[in-house]
């Protein structure tokens, strides 16, 4: 379908209307990796086939993440004239049952996880309510999002689309008001206009740095030379970090909107969007939204009739966590080695093939379309002082509750934690959160009740980064996380400056020491005065917040690193050379499975009888105590 | 698989001769043979009109690349910081004590199987997590991770 004008982009909505909310029963699969990796594809599957075989007048359609990863797959039935139903957990067997019922005009009810009243449709003039009357039977009782502590207090703005469309469906998109704000920002608003909204909205970058992405654009669009270009930088590498990943794989076209305004506003015709190849889905989802939109008319030559032009190149990372960096990534772009620059000149003055660019991360382009169409105010309401509008967090690690969460920022760590993510599990302690990956810091439960904003993080030794939030109980060892995390960095400073290459080198080194219960209370000052050097001396990014995981964890866990000094011992039993595995004599069953999975042949016992681990030739893998049912192995 | 010109012209034919395309074409050849192989480097420096060292500087570079031969599966064990502190480590050392890998990565003799490390798979939902080829298996223990290598094994 081409869309070149108002005209069609209407036709094209209700096209789309039609098939979001069709006059048939529609289930719902998500199929994002998250999904997929849960076991997706099959239920999907069997779902397809079931519907292709028997005469049922319904579809069987595949959706993007909603977030609640921790229960995937995840199953929608949307009934017309009902409420959307959410399943959870499914597998084939329960499909398959799911299915047979609805093809017998029931309603399922096993493993319902919630339903969904009102579809928010936040771009598309608001609330769409999904039936009429009261609810009956378990339908009424059945939980609603809004009622679940994972959901209460997540707004979905950047996710506004994922988990709802077909992100390979360009209608999908246009049905839920895709693509009218470009058309507002180029028939109704010049670009001077377009920046000073985002402007004032005060959308600050959502990859890491917060800069205001308008103060950005108006200095690209102010900048000599052409062509000008606009970059989306889908590279995303913080380990724990997957937003941009569920955004590219449930709502693509979210990205290019928000791209092909920016373009608007700045004078550009020509962008990249440079994503990493280890997202293998995301990338095909990309490269199928991008060949749809230049068949619709919305990417080429004059765009929806407005003589706009703009079109767009797919680039795949190469597997280099510095390539997230705007110099090393434009470098990349051109064919070369991933090495960062100083920038005394900016990129917005002279960066890809030395010409103005303008780079920006996948979730601030995708609050971009819904600046336009709500209006700056509108956003601003959302957030606190500095920081506007929400953030998606990939809410991990220890926590009940795992998934992505998109709440207003301002939101309380402990909120966040205790709340969205249920706490800890096992009735293990909360000890910390990490938030912005290598470059961000570890927080500690005593400043839990911090609002998550970009300055108050910066306060506090650690950075938004891209919104991993890693939650760690007592069972993880500060001092290996910080050598983990110089581990990562090490591997990954690309070489170019000193401070970061060897500096690095040497932190790790008394990390080392540290962890093995060597060195000595003089060495902390030497860290600790080494990641001032490191941290002021480099050229990039990367480099100058490399020390924050080992700043902030020696600021708020002294007392961790002076236990494996001066006690050699690791408090939580994480350091190898610091450990030992024993197993209770009156705990142990001898069902031997310890001995049965040790590598070592180093537990030994009869049948039914307590079993006892020869401690020499333990390698402290850690296989006894993962098999061990009864809590017989012990470590410390 | 051997290194044949009408494979290598396959690759090129999708490029023309600027220096921008030498990532997406090694990343073509990387995916053809499962690594790059001197002759279709030279091929694709030449056919770009790049120097030789610039393709060094680049396959050395990124970790996408690689410059010896990989093994029939790939196994990707990802050590992002949600499989760290779920245990990954020791998931990710039991994979090397039963593949017999001496160091951090490598292939096995048998050319069987390729054990790398990947910092996050984007699934950390699931954590730990590892990537065998295509599927990702999420919720690991050594013991499962023994159990995968074993099916593997038997394809």
């Amino acid at each position: 379908m081409q869309i070149t004008s108002i005209d069609d982009l209407q036709r094209a909505k209700g096209a789309g209307l039609a098939q979001l909310y069709p006059d048939k029963p529609k289930i719902l699969v998500g199929m994002a990796t998250c999904g997929l990796a849960a076991g997706a594809q099959r239920v999907y599957d069997l779902l397809q086939k079931k519907v292709q075989q028997a005469p049922w007048d319904g579809v069987v359609e595949k959706t993007g993440c909603i977030g609640f990863c921790y229960k995937e797959p995840l199953v929608d039935i949307i009934i017309p004239g009902k409420p959307r139903i959410t399943y959870q957990e499914m597998t084939p067997e329960v499909a398959e049952s799911l299915w047979e019922e609805l093809a017998a005009g029931r309603i399922p009810e096993a493993r319902v996880m919630a339903r969904l009243d009102v579809d928010d449709m936040i771009l598309n003039g608001g609330p769409r309510r999904l039936f009429k009357g009261k609810l009956t039977g378990f339908l009424a009782k059945a939980p609603r999002y809004e009622d679940l502590d994972f959901f209460k207090l997540q707004r979905h703005i950047a996710m506004r689309n994922c988990g709802f469309i077909d992100p390979d469906n360009l209608l999908h998109y246009v049905a839920r008001g895709g693509y009218f704000a470009l058309y507002t920002a180029l028939t109704a608003m010049t670009p001077e206009e377009v920046i000073e909204a985002v402007t004032t909205a005060g959308l600050r970058g959502r990859g890491g740095g917060g800069f205001p992405t308008g103060v950005k654009w108006a200095s690209c669009r102010k900048a000599q030379g052409r062509p000008k270009y606009v970059l989306c930088n889908a590279d995303e590498g913080d380990p724990g970090a997957y937003m941009d990943r569920s955004l590219i794989e449930g709502d693509p076209h979210s990205i290019l909107e928000g791209l092909l305004i920016g373009a608007y506003a700045i004078g550009s015709s020509e962008g990249y969007i440079y994503v990493r190849a280890e997202y293998p889905l995301a990338v095909k989802t990309l490269q199928r939204a991008i060949l749809a939109a230049r068949e619709a008319g919305l990417l080429g030559q004059n765009i929806l009739g407005t003589g706009f032009s703009f079109d767009l190149k797919l680039n795949l990372g190469g597997g280099a966590f510095v390539c997230g960096e705007s110099t090393a990534l434009m470098a990349s772009i051109e064919g070369k080695p991933g090495e960062p620059r100083a920038k005394y000149v900016h990129t917005a003055d002279k960066g890809l093939w030395n010409r103005p660019s303008n780079l920006n991360n996948v979730e601030t382009w995708a609050n971009v379309p819904v600046i336009i169409a709500k209006g700056a105010d509108w956003y601003r309401d959302i957030g606190t002082e500095g920081s506007k509008g929400t953030k998606i967090f990939s809410l991990v690690g220890q926590v009940k509750n795992v998934g992505l969460v998109e709440v207003p920022m301002g939101v309380t760590i402990k909120d966040l934690v205790m709340r969205v993510g249920g706490g800890v599990p096992e009735n293990r302690e909360f000890k910390a959160i990490q938030i912005g990956g290598p470059s961000g810091g570890c927080i500690p439960k005593q400043h839990w009740d911090l609002p998550i904003d970009f300055d108050s993080l910066r306060e506090a030794g650690a950075i938004m980064g891209s919104g991993g939030l890693i939650v760690m109980d007592n069972s993880t060892c500060m001092v290996d996380v910080a050598k983990f995390f110089l581990d990562f960095l090490i591997d990954e400073s690309c070489g170019k400056c000193i401070p970061c290459r060897l500096g690095l080198k040497r932190m790790r080194e008394l990390l080392e020491e540290f962890s093995t219960g060597k060195g000595s209370l003089a060495d902390l000052d030497e860290l600790e005065s080494l990641s001032e050097a490191v941290k002021d001396g480099s050229l990039c990014a990367l480099g100058g917040s490399a020390p924050n995981p080992v700043l902030t964890t020696l600021r708020y866990f002294r007392d961790e690193y002076e236990a494996h000094i001066l006690d050699h011992k690791c408090p939580a039993a994480v350091c190898k050379e610091l450990i030992t595995y024993t197993i209770n004599q009156e705990l142990c069953n001898g069902c031997t499975a310890c001995a049965q999975e040790c590598p070592q042949g180093a537990i030994t016992g009869s049948k039914k009888k307590p079993h006892t681990l020869n401690t020499s030739q333990c390698i402290k893998c850690g296989a006894c105590f993962e098999v061990c049912k009864f809590e017989a192995v012990t470590v410390a | 698989m051997s290194v044949t010109f009408k494979a290598l012209e396959n690759i090129l034919d999708h490029y023309p001769p600027s220096s921008e395309h030498l990532i997406s074409a090694l990343q073509d050849v990387q995916a053809k043979f499962s690594y790059i192989p001197l002759e279709a480097m030279t091929a694709v420096c030449d056919h770009l009109g790049v120097p030789l060292s610039r393709g060094w500087a680049v396959v050395t570079f990124y970790k996408a690349f690689s410059l010896e031969p990989k093994g029939e599966h790939d196994v990707a064990v990802c050590l992002g910081t949600a499989c760290h502190v779920r245990g990954g480590r020791n998931v990710y050392d039991k994979f090397r004590r039963d593949l017999g890998i001496a160091g951090p990565e490598g292939t096995t003799r048998d050319l069987k199987f390729s054990l790398r490390q990947v910092r996050c798979l984007g699934c950390c939902s699931m954590a730990p997590v590892a990537q065998m080829d295509e599927e990702i298996h999420g919720n690991l223990s050594q013991r499962k991770a023994g159990q995968l290598l074993r099916m593997y094994r038997k394809r």
